[in-house]
């Protein structure tokens, strides 16, 4: 009995030493921040992230990948200081960033410090690729810049000439009103004014009552997530979007399904991915479905692209030097559900293709989350716009 | 056009009756806070979790069971109230007589509790609850264009805020309610059952803040965390009115919305900030409240 306990024992530590042995090479390590949580827990990639990781069979070069995963709750220094443990404690070697500017633009500081790749999927500000640009910064699915060119450009070249702006009274709300203003002014519209409103305001009706005073014909939402829905709302039920037509400017798929066809009906907006849009966007959202129990929008099907590319990066270069990978994710071609013949520029930005779309009337609408037509295909170097020299590592 | 201090009348007008709406909310969230403060002593930080819990109701009714919008008028404040009662009867009185400290934490333990199992149960984005057939459609004012729902809100809660002061005021449960808070041992004495008493108040406050909800449903987007940015301007009208005093809940509710308006026309920026700065105001000037006894 004795002897045979003492032999499963050596055998039992004989295979323990073999395991060692065969995973010598450390385990690959994508961390994905994401607000789980908060205003933007909706948005989060991580479902999207492990169907990439399983697709790829949960290995690269041989090494099982590992994802380690947290909430970020808004907070910058969450963020950052996860990111900073992991690299320093859990040999990170990628970090998919969520939601929030404000959070990833803290931890692409610490990517440029531990030279770590960061890309930024769930957060819409151009800064990252400008300003607070980095070497180890990529910017994939969407930017303010984009939105802004895609949304304003149609409606202004649609006759949409005069535009008032409802603008969330933040840096990402300022910024996102200066982008649109821009653009609009450029294509020959105008701006009649804005009105400023406070963060998470209860009623938009007054401030909506403004823009209508100003005689506008056009009312840009300059504002994100719970606001937009209920400023749309509010802009439906006090009939201004009889004599204005709305304009939303960043605005999410579940933000479309949360205010109903009913109220949404018409509006205009740009998204760097739609679900129903080809074969390989429909068999995506279809095993998400699966497993989230809603369909994808645009940065979880970005957050499953952009993973996937990662690791064909990894592939290529046959190591998880920061720099070597960096290098080859520049070099490489982005074909898949997401993008065709997309691209990682030099400042950072991954340039694809932006799709304007119009919200459905309900009666358009044939199965559920049938909520969008096309209107018009931005192609990528048009939509992201020329690099602008803001950043010191692409020049103009 | 005529204009008050440079700003036509027209707007000045339409914000106000704007800000008679958002007061009619706030009148009726502060009410109930002032219910069960006044004859409980509980800081009830509940109070936006139960709001919220009083729209997800309606809705949740309206797609499963098919309850349409009036009959969730009654319903949802029925069911949210007697989980009220349930966590009064189950957690606050263990608190009873205890430092108001304790209270405080346990109800804002409770708010993050729902509002957190909302989410995980419907996401953060939310959905709409649509507005009641019979209320579609809007009023030409001739100053201005009102959603005949908005103006249904306002008639709704002046009748419940009414009702509730009549009841609080004017008759013998509300006498005897009264006398609870200022004596609960003598009233017991007399063959009061007083610990059902506190616990329906409870619940009574909590229907206030779910009856809240079902009403601001098919105004805004329903979703966990609807109630914790109203939740804190309602804290500030019940200092502004006097803890505790039914009718300084009622008539600062209704001020404050006023108040809100007339800021949004001025300076919009400063509308989510003017409610604190006249709080801090009254504090300096009169620090039991405007209809507060010292």
């Amino acid at each position: 009995m004795a002897l045979r306990t003492l032999t499963r024992l050596a055998a039992g530590l004989l295979a323990g030493l073999g395991a060692v042995a065969a995973t010598a090479a450390p385990d690959v390590v994508i961390g994905a921040i994401d607000d789980q949580s908060g205003v933007y827990a909706d948005n989060s990639g991580i479902v999207a992230i492990k169907m990439a990781i399983a697709d790829a069979g949960g290995t690269v070069l041989g090494r099982k990948i590992t994802l380690l995963t947290t909430d970020h709750q808004n907070k910058p220094d969450i963020g950052a200081s996860k990111f900073r443990e992991w690299a320093d404690q859990n040999g990170l070697n990628v970090v998919m960033g969520g939601s929030n500017t404000g959070v990833n633009i803290a931890m692409s500081k610490v990517a440029a410090a531990k030279k770590v790749p960061l890309f930024v999927i769930g957060a819409g500000g151009a800064s990252l690729t400008n300003e607070d640009c980095t070497a180890y910064t990529v910017h994939y699915g969407y930017d303010t810049t984009a939105l802004a060119n895609g949304t304003a450009t149609t409606i202004v070249k649609g006759g949409g000439k005069s535009w008032y702006f409802l603008t969330a009274d933040y840096a990402f709300g300022t910024q996102l009103q200066t982008a649109a203003a821009k653009v609009v002014e450029a294509s020959g519209g105008k701006v009649l004014g804005a009105v400023r409103v406070p963060l998470s305001a209860s009623d938009f009706s007054s401030f909506l009552l403004q823009a209508q005073g100003s005689g506008a014909q056009v009312i840009g939402l300059a504002n994100a997530g719970e606001d937009f829905v209920n400023s749309l709302k509010a802009a439906n039920e006090f009939g201004v979007t009889k004599t204005m037509k709305p304009a939303g400017l960043l605005v999410f798929i579940n933000n479309i399904h949360a205010i109903g066809l009913e109220a949404a009906q018409g509006l205009y907006l740009t998204e760097g991915w739609y679900w129903d849009m080809n074969e390989a966007s429909r068999a995506f959202a279809k095993r998400y479905v699966e497993i989230a129990k809603r369909p994808p929008n645009m940065v979880q099907a970005a957050a499953y692209s952009a993973t996937m590319q990662y690791l064909a990066a990894v592939k290529a270069a046959g190591t998880t030097d920061p720099d070597k990978v960096m290098a080859e994710l520049k070099r490489l071609k982005i074909n898949d559900m997401f993008a065709s013949g997309g691209y990682i520029r030099r400042d950072g930005v991954m340039i694809h293709d932006m799709y304007v779309m119009q919200v459905k009337a309900p009666k358009e609408s044939k199965y559920p989350w049938d909520y969008y037509k096309l209107v018009k295909v931005i192609p990528g170097e048009e939509a992201f716009g020329p690099v602008t020299g803001l950043c010191p590592l692409a020049p103009k | 056009m005529t204009e008050i201090f440079g700003f036509p009348v027209v707007v000045v007008l339409g914000q106000l009756v704007l800000g008679l709406v958002n007061g009619s909310f706030y009148a009726i969230l502060s009410l109930g806070l002032a219910v069960i403060f006044g004859l409980m002593r509980v800081v009830n930080f509940a109070h936006g979790a139960f709001y919220a819990l009083g729209a997800v109701t309606a809705l949740l009714g309206l797609k499963l069971l098919g309850v349409n919008y009036w009959a969730a008028l009654v319903l949802a404040p029925l069911v949210v109230g007697l989980l009220g009662i349930l966590v009064e009867r189950l957690l606050l009185r263990r608190l009873a007589g205890l430092d108001p400290l304790y209270g405080l934490l346990l109800t804002f333990g409770i708010a993050l509790a729902i509002e957190g199992t909302l989410q995980q149960l419907f996401g953060s984005s939310g959905e709409s609850y649509p507005v009641p057939e019979a209320l579609r459609g809007a009023l030409n004012l001739g100053f201005m264009i009102l959603p005949r729902y908005r103006a249904w809100v306002i008639v709704a809660s002046l009748a419940v805020c009414f009702g509730t002061w009549f009841v609080i005021e004017r008759t013998r449960l509300g006498a005897t309610l009264r006398a609870a808070t200022e004596n609960a041992p003598l009233l017991q004495a007399f063959g009061v059952n007083v610990p059902l008493l506190v616990a329906l108040t409870y619940g009574g406050g909590v229907a206030l803040a779910a009856l809240a909800g079902v009403l601001a449903a098919p105004v805004i987007l329903v979703n966990g965390t609807m109630g914790s940015s109203i939740v804190i301007v309602v804290f500030a009208v019940v200092v502004i009115g006097g803890m505790g005093s039914i009718l300084g809940a009622i008539v600062s509710g209704l001020l404050l919305g006023l108040a809100e308006g007339l800021t949004k026309v001025v300076y919009p920026e400063a509308s989510n900030i003017v409610v604190f700065v006249i709080m801090a105001l009254v504090l300096v000037l009169r620090p039991a409240g405007l209809f507060g006894r010292e």
